[in-house]
């Protein structure tokens, strides 16, 4: 079967390797026989609501992240329709603070965001740096973990009620305090964990894989499973880190 | 209050650890007694920088500078004796080491770290400096590039007058860093042959300096090192004084190109492979003019230079070779790998990650890498180091069959395995990150085959 992913501005954020998290979802789509269509959707470009089925949106440097930010509002009805319409969403580290409401940089100026995540960001003068591991249970008594690396001044405030994607068991998170991190709406994934993240966490690109044919073809799609063995081997060597040298260990 | 120690007494201490540091098989005590100095008395480092007679030439750059500098030393070192860094101790503590271990040297040769670079200038008032090119480079140690390259700019601004500086015009920001002194050097590639058909998918400075807007490019050779030109408000390449033309590979062996400058003109052939040093070649000969050096001087320094220190190194192990190419970061590995497959792709090769922070703790950098092309040739890849199996995934999302892909993290055991693989006369790539490549170098030693990096002669 067919998923449609729109890659928004990959030409200016990809600092952290967001190709690798496309070329995950797309060779995990092909193995189980489904094609996955790529589609850039840079400056200038028009979002259609109704055209992909899975949105992703990766980190940039200051200076890329604040060329594609005006752009970004004039696609801001686009990327709500389309999540509302229940299209999957993973957006990484930039393109997470991005999705937010706000951004008040280190000179105080408030810099909008698209308001697909309920929560406001505030630059920090010192970066939080380092491996991270999290616990998830984005589906009601499924266990899973993710290990990333991650490396951002914002501290991210959801709001109370917000729902993060995973709790922190090591590392600094969203702002290093409430041992929270990313956040989810529905089948909508932001965080600050790269790595990238999908190669050694497997499991996460299936389940938007999983959310993204379930919006092109409705139903509840089960995908096959494949030899992990070297994710899983990956996946070990970068908990390890975060245990052992992740940032804000309380 | 600090007390005051005299020099001579700081530096008695300085260099007994540095011995120290040797007989106790640590390392190489190449920045131990720096690291001492520096932290007896900072300013110990600007006298010691002062008392060499002919000053001191300064380079920096993300990827080359190693290589530039061993190249620059083979210019220059025919006439003078130099204070070398040759081991890539490049941070404050590795300047002030190789000073205190200069005893009758009459010039300074430095590369430095791009982010330590500002502090270097400041302390060794250099009479030179040569800066290379700014790629993205362990992003969890340096930050930002636009955080890099804005040092850079506040350490040009407040060099003195009678510094000379060369400046790679193909990179945007480098070259930039010329506009507001006339008297430099700019050097850069001018043929269209050699360019590359598209921007690599890692470019960084691919946006103008100026207004933002995307560049267009005439040529691209390296990265984002090439011919630019901004189509919104016309920025674009500075004029070049020192130029490579007519540029010709051959494969794993070498490169030549005629070297145009305002000395003289000549064709170079380089005892090294790849475009990438052209670059470092052109770097070396601009920095060696700048500082008065004769045009035939450089051009038999730069043809009679062979390799820096792990950056294409050919080790003879027994009957077989060992080829290493130093990868650390996206632009680099590109051309490491691209020099590789232009001279005939591997069917084996070893790749190690390691993931210290000398590596980048963060190693998502190598999701950037081009390494498609060496793929269709390969039959078997070991990967290796600390992170192996992240690289091994690498290569798995990047099309090459699981069943081709040995992890196996120990170094020495993927070596062995490797060299098993390889036939009798046969030569094996290897491609490992910074500390990677000293480990393995550090086990060849042991098996007898090279000699410790400090005791390299010059």
């Amino acid at each position: 079967m067919r998923i449609v992913v729109g890659h928004l501005y990959p030409d200016y954020l990809n600092i952290y390797a967001d190709r690798g998290n496309i070329a995950v979802l797309s060779r995990r789509a092909a193995w189980r026989g489904h094609e996955l269509e790529v589609r850039s959707v840079s400056v200038g470009d028009a979002l259609e609501p109704g055209e992909h089925d899975l949105l992703y949106i990766g980190g940039g440097q200051d200076r890329e992240q604040a060329l594609v930010a005006q752009d970004l509002l004039a696609k801001a009805d686009g990327v709500r329709e389309t999540v509302a319409a229940g299209a999957a969403l993973l957006a990484v580290c930039g393109g997470y603070q991005l999705f937010g409401r706000s951004y008040r940089d280190l000179h105080g100026a408030d810099l909008p965001g698209i308001g697909v995540f309920p929560f406001d960001t505030v630059a920090g003068d010192t970066r939080m740096i380092g491996d991270v591991l999290l616990e998830c249970e984005l589906e009601p008594g499924v266990h899973r973990t993710l290990a990333g690396f991650e490396n951002h001044a914002g501290r991210t405030h959801l709001d109370a009620d917000a729902e993060p994607l995973g709790r922190v068991v090591a590392g600094f998170g969203n702002d290093g305090e409430s041992g929270r991190e990313g956040c989810r709406v529905g089948r909508a994934l932001g965080t600050y964990l790269h790595g990238p993240l999908l190669p050694r966490n497997p499991w996460l690109a299936d389940w938007l894989l999983t959310q993204a044919l379930a919006h092109r073809h409705g139903g509840v799609p089960e995908l096959e499973p494949l030899a992990d063995e070297l994710e899983a081997e990956a996946h070990a060597v970068s908990a390890r880190r975060a245990a052992t040298r992740g940032g804000g260990r309380r | 209050m600090r007390v005051s120690i005299p020099l001579a007494a700081e530096i008695a201490v300085a260099r007994a650890a540095g011995r120290l540091s040797r007989l106790a098989r640590t390392g190489g005590g190449t920045t131990v007694p720096g690291k001492l100095i520096w932290k007896l008395d900072p300013g110990a480092i600007d006298r010691l920088a002062a008392r060499l007679p002919l000053g001191s030439a300064v380079i920096s750059a993300t990827n080359g500078k190693t290589t530039t500098a061993a190249m620059a030393a083979s210019i220059l070192g025919e006439r003078f004796r130099l204070a070398h860094n040759r081991s890539g101790a490049n941070l404050v503590s590795g300047v002030a080491s190789t000073l205190l271990d200069a005893r009758a040297a009459e010039l300074g040769l430095f590369e430095v770290d791009e982010a330590a670079l500002p502090e270097i200038l400041l302390r060794v008032k250099p009479k030179a400096v040569c800066l290379g090119n700014l790629f993205r480079d362990q992003l969890d140690r340096y930050g930002e590039l636009e955080h890099v390259a804005e040092g850079w700019r506040s350490a040009v601004r407040s060099l003195p007058e009678d510094a000379s500086l060369a400046v790679n015009g193909d990179d945007p920001q480098v070259g930039e860093l010329a506009r507001e002194r006339p008297d430099a050097l700019v050097f850069g590639v001018d043929d269209p042959s050699a360019a590359r058909p598209s921007l690599q998918h890692a470019a960084d400075s691919k946006y103008c300096v100026r207004c933002g807007a995307p560049y267009e490019y005439v040529a691209a050779y390296v990265g984002h090192l090439g011919d630019y030109r901004c189509p919104a408000c016309g920025h674009s390449r500075p004029p070049l004084n020192v130029v490579a033309r007519e540029i010709e590979l051959h494969g794993l062996d070498s490169v030549s190109f005629e070297l145009v400058s305002p000395a003289g003109t000549s064709v170079v052939r380089l005892r090294v492979p790849g475009l990438y040093n052209v670059y470092n070649a052109l770097a070396a000969a601009s920095l060696a003019l700048s500082l008065g050096a004769a045009f035939d001087e450089i051009v038999a320094g730069i043809e009679s230079f062979t390799a820096a220190f792990g950056r294409f190194e050919r080790i003879s192990v027994g009957d077989r070779g060992l080829l290493i190419l130093l990868i650390k970061n996206p632009a680099g590995a590109n051309e490491a790998v691209r020099t590789i497959v232009d001279g005939g792709a591997p069917a084996t090769a070893v790749i190690a990650l390691n993931d210290a922070i000398a590596d980048g703790r963060d190693v998502s950098w190598i999701w950037d890498v081009d390494f498609e092309p060496l793929i269709p040739g390969l039959t078997r890849l070991v990967a290796t180091g600390d992170r192996a199996a992240e690289l091994g995934l690498r290569f798995k999302y990047g099309g090459l069959d699981a069943g081709a892909i040995d992890v196996v993290p120990s170094l020495e055991a993927a070596l062995d395995r490797g060299l098993e693989l390889t036939p009798p006369g046969g030569e094996l790539v290897v491609l490992p990150t910074y500390t990677a490549m000293l480990a393995l170098r550090q086990i060849v030693g042991e098996r007898g085959f090279v000699r410790p990096y400090w005791e390299r002669a010059a």
